[in-house]
């Protein structure tokens, strides 16, 4: 099981919904769409050679320059079987952050997507409780977003002038 | 006598079965009641600040709903802040048990992406260092597994022997609790004599303590009825649940990040993976206590096989220079004041690196843009990912069990919030 036999089977399966593949540091890394992700999860899932069956993270990263893909949701995969890893890439606008949940296939998704959401606001359709889980529940923002600097902006009682800011 | 009725109005049917009670319609409101329960979050026996509100009808669990991050520090925003040596002691305070394994899994994910090969020397120095940190993270676990199920003993015996190996710590590194032990490139100090002398005193004398600890627990009647067979997990279950380490291990996965992904050379070492049958709280505990076994082998040929040579690299950006030479000579300043000042750009890319911690697999996601900080830097933190199966082990069993249960999964509230 290589990386080049994952891509050629997910190419021939999904076609062009399966885009931007390289391997840094020989690490499988694809991009598909929001449209698509349960369809390539559960395909990789119940594949009868791959059966990639171990969902390692699910995370979010930022990027506010791409106009339109402002946030990423990684998912790693891992093969337990043929000790192969995989991440799964997947681009959602700000302006529409929504992307079907993992829970129907890991328990384990439900508070990673929790994680996800509570620190990038990106909100897991069809989540069973999709509540914030580090953090305390009538914060309004979310913390992880570049657009909040690592000071608390929302803080009234530091004086900027004493800590030479 | 008084002729109060305190109980309601049951009769007990005698069936060929046993006793059976029938509890029909005549039953007083009070009896059908929840009584809620908030374990934690300051409670003796979370050891950790993490809440866990139980339904409880009576002395059984009907539902649990944990509540976390009591102690999250926003670690994964701090790092996008912070030049890449300083994040090493931020990973100490994830599982502040064994924090010399997240110590090196940062480095090596660093190492990762700026493509650093680490010498031989310092490659078996940090195996040594790990698995003395995995052998200090499974006694306190065993050990307070051992206070919860009220037997005290054990944990004053192992205490003690957990000092001797911060002592050991401490000659590498010059700290014992949050170590931020070794540097990207290597060690920050060579193995020397004394710490030698200590480590060989320690594999010398910790067999004995340990037999003793075993002794007591691995076939006491209390301990196993205590244990056995309570918060069991089924190996599909504790898949899906991401369960990953011990844990997993107990529930009969053999998966190692040690044995899959080697790093740090721990393919030239041979160790057994022990396994358990059932996924209980005994599994957990034997599965653990096999580990230091195991641990101490690797420790004794890592020791016995240390290479000689350097135990650094030659990373002049990211390897602070020896002091002398800080003193001498120009360059060895100027990278000096580099390093300090976080004035190094790390080349752009994409890494995941994943060690065994020792609680499971505790991964690195670091996503760099050639900037001197992480663009993005995320925990992959077993605690984190099995502890959302709490709830189902525990409902249906008593509260004297979910406190058992919580023990030997051994969840450690810094990783478990980061």
């Amino acid at each position: 099981m290589t990386n080049q036999e994952v891509f050629e089977d997910l190419n021939n399966r999904f076609g062009d919904a399966i885009f931007d593949v390289h391997e840094p540091y020989g690490f499988l890394t694809l991009t598909t769409t929001r449209e698509n992700i349960i369809d390539v999860l559960q395909y990789l899932y119940s594949h009868q050679t791959f059966q990639v069956q171990f969902l390692t993270d699910i995370t979010g990263v930022q990027y506010p320059e791409l106009a339109g893909n402002e946030f990423a949701v990684v998912y790693h995969l891992h093969s337990l079987v043929n000790n192969f890893r995989l991440r799964i890439k997947v681009f959602i606008p700000a302006a529409d952050p929504v992307i079907p949940t993992a829970t129907g296939l890991w328990a384990s998704a439900n508070w990673m997507e929790r994680e996800t959401f509570d620190f990038f606001g990106i909100v897991f359709r069809g989540h069973p409780n999709l509540m914030r889980i580090l953090n305390m529940e009538d914060m309004d923002y979310f913390p992880m977003r570049k657009e909040y600097p690592l000071e608390d902006q929302t803080r009234r009682d530091k004086d900027d002038a004493k800590f030479g800011r | 006598m008084s002729d109060i009725q305190v109980t309601p109005d049951i009769k007990p049917v005698r069936t060929e079965t046993g006793v059976k009670v029938d509890v029909g319609q005549a039953l007083p409101e009070y009896v059908n009641e929840l009584t809620t329960l908030n374990l934690g979050p300051t409670h003796p026996a979370t050891h950790g600040i993490f809440q866990n509100i139980l339904q409880m009808d009576g002395e059984k669990i009907v539902s649990g709903v944990p509540t976390i991050g009591y102690i999250h520090r926003a670690f994964e925003k701090l790092a996008e802040h912070r030049p890449f040596y300083q994040i090493t002691p931020l990973t100490d305070r994830m599982n502040y048990c064994s924090s010399p394994i997240n110590n090196m899994g940062w480095h090596m994910t660093a190492e990762k992406l700026l493509g650093i090969e680490v010498p031989k020397r310092a490659q078996y120095i940090r195996v040594i260092m790990m698995e003395l940190a995995r052998i200090s993270d499974h006694l306190i676990c065993n050990s307070i597994l051992g206070v919860d199920t009220g037997a005290f003993t054990g944990f004053l015996y192992l205490f003690q022997e957990r000092e001797k190996i911060y002592d050991i710590y401490e000659e590498l590194c010059g700290t014992r609790l949050t170590t931020n032990m070794g540097r990207i490139g290597g060690m920050e100090r060579d193995f020397n004599d004394r710490a030698e002398a200590k480590l060989r005193k320690f594999l010398k004398d910790f067999p004995a303590v340990m037999k003793e600890f075993e002794g007591m627990f691995n076939r006491n009647r209390i301990f196993m009825d205590r244990t056995v067979d309570v918060g069991p997990l089924t190996p599909e279950r504790a898949l899906s649940y991401g369960f990953t380490g011990p844990n997993l291990r107990a529930a009969g996965v053999d998966y190692d990040v040690r044995v899959m992904n080697p790093y740090s050379s721990y393919e030239d070492f041979d160790f057994d993976i022990p396994v358990g049958h059932n996924g209980d709280t005994y599994d957990r505990f034997m599965v653990r206590n096999e580990e230091i076994w195991q641990s101490l082998r690797i420790i004794q040929q890592a020791l016995d096989k240390l290479p000689k040579g350097p135990y650094y690299a030659d990373a002049p950006e990211y390897y602070l220079p020896p002091k002398k030479e800080v003193y001498r000579s120009m360059e060895a300043l100027i990278y000096h004041f580099k390093i300090i000042m976080g004035e190094i750009d790390a080349p752009a890319g994409e890494v995941y690196h994943c060690v065994e911690g020792g609680n499971g697999e505790l991964g690195f996601y670091l996503i760099s843009d050639g900037g001197r900080a992480p663009y993005r830097l995320h925990f992959r933190r077993p605690c984190f990912i099995y502890y959302q199966a709490y709830p189902e082990m525990v409902v249906g069993t008593t509260l004297s069990d979910a406190i058992v249960i919580l023990s030997s999964l051994n969840v450690i509230a810094g990783e478990l919030d980061a």
